[in-house]
């Protein structure tokens, strides 16, 4: 194609990203590497329906003129990164020269925000991603097999993890594990323990998230294979059928070099949005035993006091992170591209 | 009555004797953004009842307000000429400078307004209070009675109680706790810490001042009451603690004074329930003096980057809707612990109003107390569930306050 | 796959019935006890005291006479006025497919066209946008938004929708559309069409599988959308979803949980009509458009 023609196909689109995403990116960017200025503080009478109270408070007027000199706050360099909310330096190499043992080093690594979240969102996006895929394929497949008249139902059954707004659907979820709730009850029926609860165990809950993130995310796996499937070169099929091919080797050599591109896409769209994941630590109430470093962008900017710098910085690190987890994906889809352009 | 005892004790001769009532403004534009609960909806709904000629009233009453006021407000001239805030979120509008004194305002228009209304701040009015709210003692009337004890107004009176009540096979979690990790947890320390005698900042500074004597002590209350609770604890917020006080499951907790009215309202409550509901003011601590637990208002604000014209509007338009007739109908009075002119505390009221006259202390109003509340909710977690000592969770709590407080620039 | 060739062997066959059926059943289990317990007081759907309550409707039937109640669904629809939310998404949905369809199909063509080294670079920056978290895009598009007084309409909340989502839909569209080949659209152009025409004539009617797929996701992606519709619209024109979980209540005040629980149930019925109306497309449409490869 042409580069002016592909300049016109792809302007629209390359105009509305520019705008609200790499507009907000390069803010973002700029952004972790100021804080606000030092405020002046001063100490004053405050008066309300409770009584008066010595309070200290900002001192606005020279507070402004600082402002005025540099709106963009004061530049600190990489020390945001570096702090103990972040990539936290000073604490690590201390944690590093005072534990004795691997172990009591990643307990400190641990203690420290960023970290306890990494950890998490790993152990979260290794185990969801191909389990999902598998769940998404296999369901994929059955639904294929089943009968036209059955196929809509299915679908749309399929998809109700996926379409049920996840809010609510985790507020239900979360009641439905409560050791009081109907599968909270039938676990502690099955482990013959009463006071099993999923909720007040760190291990059971990293278990019942990544259950329900497989539940939640299946669906879309399964919608993009079933219409990869669709598209499966009959031909092919039917002549590996001659040759004898069973049915798992069609399956192998066929259906599933077929669907690559699509394995590909569906693994590098989740490992992203499980990179980011958010909405079931939020759900299920379960930041005391899990984070995220999108949890950690949530918190900083929900916070009375906004702490925007640290979320930038956080932001910043979370497309890093994606960056460096998509590379394996990146350099096959690079290959591909190379392969496929002649 | 507290109110009466504070508007003498403070009051400001700002309003002369000519009494007027409340009035629409003729002209000019309002638009407020606030919380949604009833009470407040009561108040965009006053406002709005202006609505008409040249004057423009429109409302934005969402739960995301604290999100979006700031931006709103900044903007100039601001999409928003008044924030309804509290005690705690006033700060956030304080620290960016995006609202306006409002002395002449009350001089002018503010002949409804009792001086204890007038949030006064260095010597000058930011905000008219219009309720007020507080932590304090829910419990069971007939589960106390039934177990012998006493009402506690300790705590440790409170863990003896409940101790009593597990003892006797009444309850396995008798006591309910907001203690879901996060924002909750954070509240449920300083109520305790304050009730120690605690001080969060070294005096005029923004220095952390939590790892001590009453911060461990604190933490060692909270531990010892969550072993009465339910194991989840951790993932129960409010709602979710009322939830097991209307099931019947709880006999004693700490709960907002906001939600005292429609306690027992909801649809399928027990009559045991409904019976033996009871309130009481906040419990003390480790013999103190200081209830553990933090007075709060909510009010309003007037923006800085709009004409003085609809800041005027703004302002009469908000006084209209807390003028002191709205507590004619006996809805809207339940509605809240109203600190308007002529409001009869309801039976629902007098936690609140025990929580005032005990000598509660208002939640901070300190441009960085949002910091440290968020320091506590993230880093509390780990002590409750055993996998810290109360030193170390106090150092982790610090440490990352001084990390946020650095780099909003409170702290070098 | 009717050819008798195909044709499973009956163990083959029961177990994938079975396998389906137990996903059918993992899937839709918590919507449909959603839907029962739609019709109950809370303290019967969120029941403490005993599970079973949730299934029987006791504290229900003390309190309504009977032990199902449409009280949750009046309260939502008459009382909330949760229309408004509804007709509020399907415009939000409406024009964020139809937008993002439209751009994404022209970039996402252009894309799979094209053999320039720059392609892969686009289609990585567009990867590297996308893992932005929404929510600090969000908070960034503040406060311009509300100098420029853009804030709280519908358009807005579109536009950064179809924005934020057309990394997705540029990547999902170029990997339909690679497996159209392209001596398809090559042959038509050595007839003599441009490449729009080429596009329009020969690429457009073999293109819906994909194109209905992305916009289901599209369409999904709106529906659900919390972060841009609650913090960028206003409170009148407000989508379903922020509509819900202002039902949910806060930390100082009561929410109506069954109102939200109602109004989650019927948010869903729309989408069961309109997942009824394109499995017809999804499973006819979709092989009948299918290539041979």
């Amino acid at each position: 194609m042409k580069h002016r023609t592909f300049f016109w196909f792809f302007a629209p689109t390359a105009l509305a990203m520019l705008i609200f995403i790499a507009a907000p990116i390069v803010s973002v960017v700029l952004q972790s590497f100021f804080t606000p200025h030092e405020a002046v503080l001063i100490e004053v009478e405050n008066c309300g329906p409770f009584g008066c109270q010595i309070e200290t408070t900002i001192d606005q007027d020279a507070t402004a003129a600082i402002r005025g000199e540099k709106p963009l706050g004061r530049f600190v360099g990489g020390s945001i990164y570096l702090d103990r909310g972040h990539l936290a330096t000073t604490e690590v190499a201390a944690a590093w020269r005072g534990s004795d043992s691997m172990g009591a080093f990643f307990d400190e690594l641990g203690d420290l925000p960023f970290y306890r979240a990494i950890g998490f969102t790993l152990v979260y996006t290794f185990t969801v991603t191909p389990l999902l895929i598998i769940l998404g394929f296999a369901i994929a497949v059955g639904v294929n097999s089943l009968h036209k008249r059955l196929k809509g139902l299915a679908i749309f059954f399929s998809l109700l993890p996926f379409i049920v707004t996840p809010l609510v659907g985790s507020l239900i979820m979360f009641w439905m594990i409560d050791s009081r709730g109907i599968l909270g009850s039938a676990l502690q029926w099955m482990a013959d323990d009463p006071t099993l609860s999923l909720k007040a165990s760190t291990s059971l809950t990293w278990i019942m998230l990544i259950v329900y993130g497989v539940w939640h995310s299946a669906p879309f796996a399964f919608v993009v294979f079933y219409a990869g499937l669709q598209t499966v070169p009959q031909d092919t099929l039917e002549s590996a059928q001659i040759d004898g091919a069973s049915r798992w080797q069609q399956i192998r050599y066929v259906v599933l070099p077929h669907l690559m591109p699509l394995v590909t896409f569906v693994a590098l769209i989740q490992l992203m949005d499980n990179f980011r994941v958010f909405e079931p630590i939020f759900g299920f109430s379960a930041q005391a035993h899990a984070t995220s470093l999108s949890w950690i962008i949530f918190s900083d900017l929900n916070g009375e006091t906004r702490q925007l710098s640290a979320a930038a910085t956080t932001s910043v690190l979370t497309i890093i992170g994606v960056a460096i987890l998509l590379m394996p994906v990146l350099v096959r889809t690079w290959r591909d591209f190379r392969g496929g352009a002649h | 009555m507290f109110l009466k005892k504070i508007a003498i004790a403070t009051a400001v001769s700002l309003m002369g004797t000519t009494a007027m009532a409340a009035a629409c403004p003729d002209a000019g534009r309002v638009s407020i953004v606030g919380n949604e609960f009833p009470a407040i909806q009561t108040i965009g709904a006053g406002a709005s009842a202006c609505t008409g000629g040249s004057v423009e009233v429109s409302t934005n009453l969402t739960a995301d307000h604290q999100t979006i006021n700031l931006p709103g407000m900044i903007s100039s001239p601001a999409e928003y000429t008044s924030a309804i805030i509290a005690n705690s979120s006033i700060v956030a509008l304080m620290n960016d400078d995006v609202i306006r004194p409002l002395g002449d305002l009350v001089a002018a228009h503010g002949a409804d307004l009792k001086p204890n209304q007038l949030i006064t701040i260095n010597g000058e009015v930011m905000a008219v209070a219009f309720m007020a709210n507080a932590q304090h003692l829910v419990y069971r009337a007939d589960v106390l009675a039934e177990a012998g004890v006493e009402v506690p107004s300790t705590y440790e009176e409170m863990l003896a109680a409940a101790e009593k009540i597990r003892s006797m096979g009444l309850m396995d979690n008798p006591v309910g706790g907001a203690y879901a990790a996060g924002w909750n947890l954070a509240q449920e320390f300083n109520n305790m810490y304050l009730g120690h005698g605690g001080e969060f900042f070294a005096a005029g500074s923004a220095e952390p001042t939590i790892n001590n004597e009453q911060g461990v002590a604190t933490l060692e209350m909270m531990k010892s009451l969550s072993a009465y609770m339910n194991p989840d604890f951790l993932t129960h917020d409010s709602n979710a603690t009322n939830a097991e006080y209307r099931a019947g499951n709880v006999a004693l907790m700490n709960m907002w004074g906001s939600r005292a009215a429609t306690m027992t309202d909801a649809d399928g409550v027990s009559d045991a329930v409904k019976d033996g509901f009871a309130i009481a003011g906040p419990m003390t601590v480790a013999g103190g003096d200081t209830p553990a637990s933090t007075l709060w208002w909510d009010g309003f604000t007037v923006a800085k980057n709009i004409s003085d014209e609809d800041a005027e509007a703004t302002f009469m338009a908000m006084v209209k809707a807390i003028e002191p007739a709205i507590l004619d109908d006996d809805e809207i009075a339940k509605q809240a612990v109203w600190l308007i002119d002529g409001y009869e505390p309801t039976e629902a009221a007098v936690g609140v109003f025990a929580a005032a006259n005990s000598g509660t202390i208002p939640y901070p109003m300190l441009p960085y107390m949002g910091l440290m509340h968020s320091a506590l909710g993230a880093e509390l977690a780990d002590f409750m569930q055993g996998k810290e000592t109360a030193e170390q969770a106090l150092a982790d709590v610090e440490a990352a306050y001084i990390t946020a407080a650095k780099e909003k620039g409170f702290l070098n | 796959m009717a050819s008798k060739a195909q044709q499973a062997p009956l163990g083959l066959r029961l177990a994938t019935y079975g396998f389906i059926i137990a996903w059918l059943i993992l899937a839709a289990f918590p919507f449909i006890w959603t839907l029962w317990g739609s019709f109950k007081v809370e303290l019967d759907f969120f029941s403490i005291a005993d599970w079973t309550n949730a299934l029987t409707g006791e504290l229900t039937k003390d309190t309504h006479g009977s032990s199902f109640t449409g009280a949750g669904y009046e309260g939502a629809w008459v009382k909330e006025e949760f229309w408004r939310s509804v007709i509020n998404t399907f415009l939000v949905c409406f024009f964020v497919v139809v937008t993002s369809l439209t751009l994404g199909t022209l970039g996402g063509y252009a894309l799979s066209r094209s053999g320039h080294n720059y392609v892969f670079w686009l289609l990585i920056t567009a990867l590297i946008f996308r893992a932005m978290p929404p929510i600090t895009l969000v908070s960034g598009y503040l406060p311009p938004f509300f100098a420029w007084n853009l804030w709280g309409y519908l358009p807005t909340g579109i536009i950064v929708l179809v924005a934020i989502n057309q990394p997705f839909t540029l990547w999902m569209l170029h990997s339909f559309f690679q497996k159209i080949p392209k001596e398809l659209d090559e042959s038509a152009k050595v007839d003599g069409c441009t490449q729009f025409q080429a596009f329009r004539h020969v690429i457009i009617p073999v293109m819906w599988p994909g194109v209905i797929t992305t916009g289901l996701f599209s369409f999904l992606l709106a529906y659900n959308d919390f972060a841009v519709t609650a913090m960028l619209l206003a409170k009148e024109n407000q989508t379903m979803v922020p509509k819900i979980a202002s039902f949910l209540g806060t930390t100082q005040t009561e929410g109506n949980v069954m109102f939200a629980v109602a109004a989650v149930v019927s948010a869903t019925a729309p989408l069961f009509i309109l997942v009824m109306f394109f499995q017809r497309q999804i499973v006819s449409g979709l092989t009948a458009g299918a290539v041979k490869g």
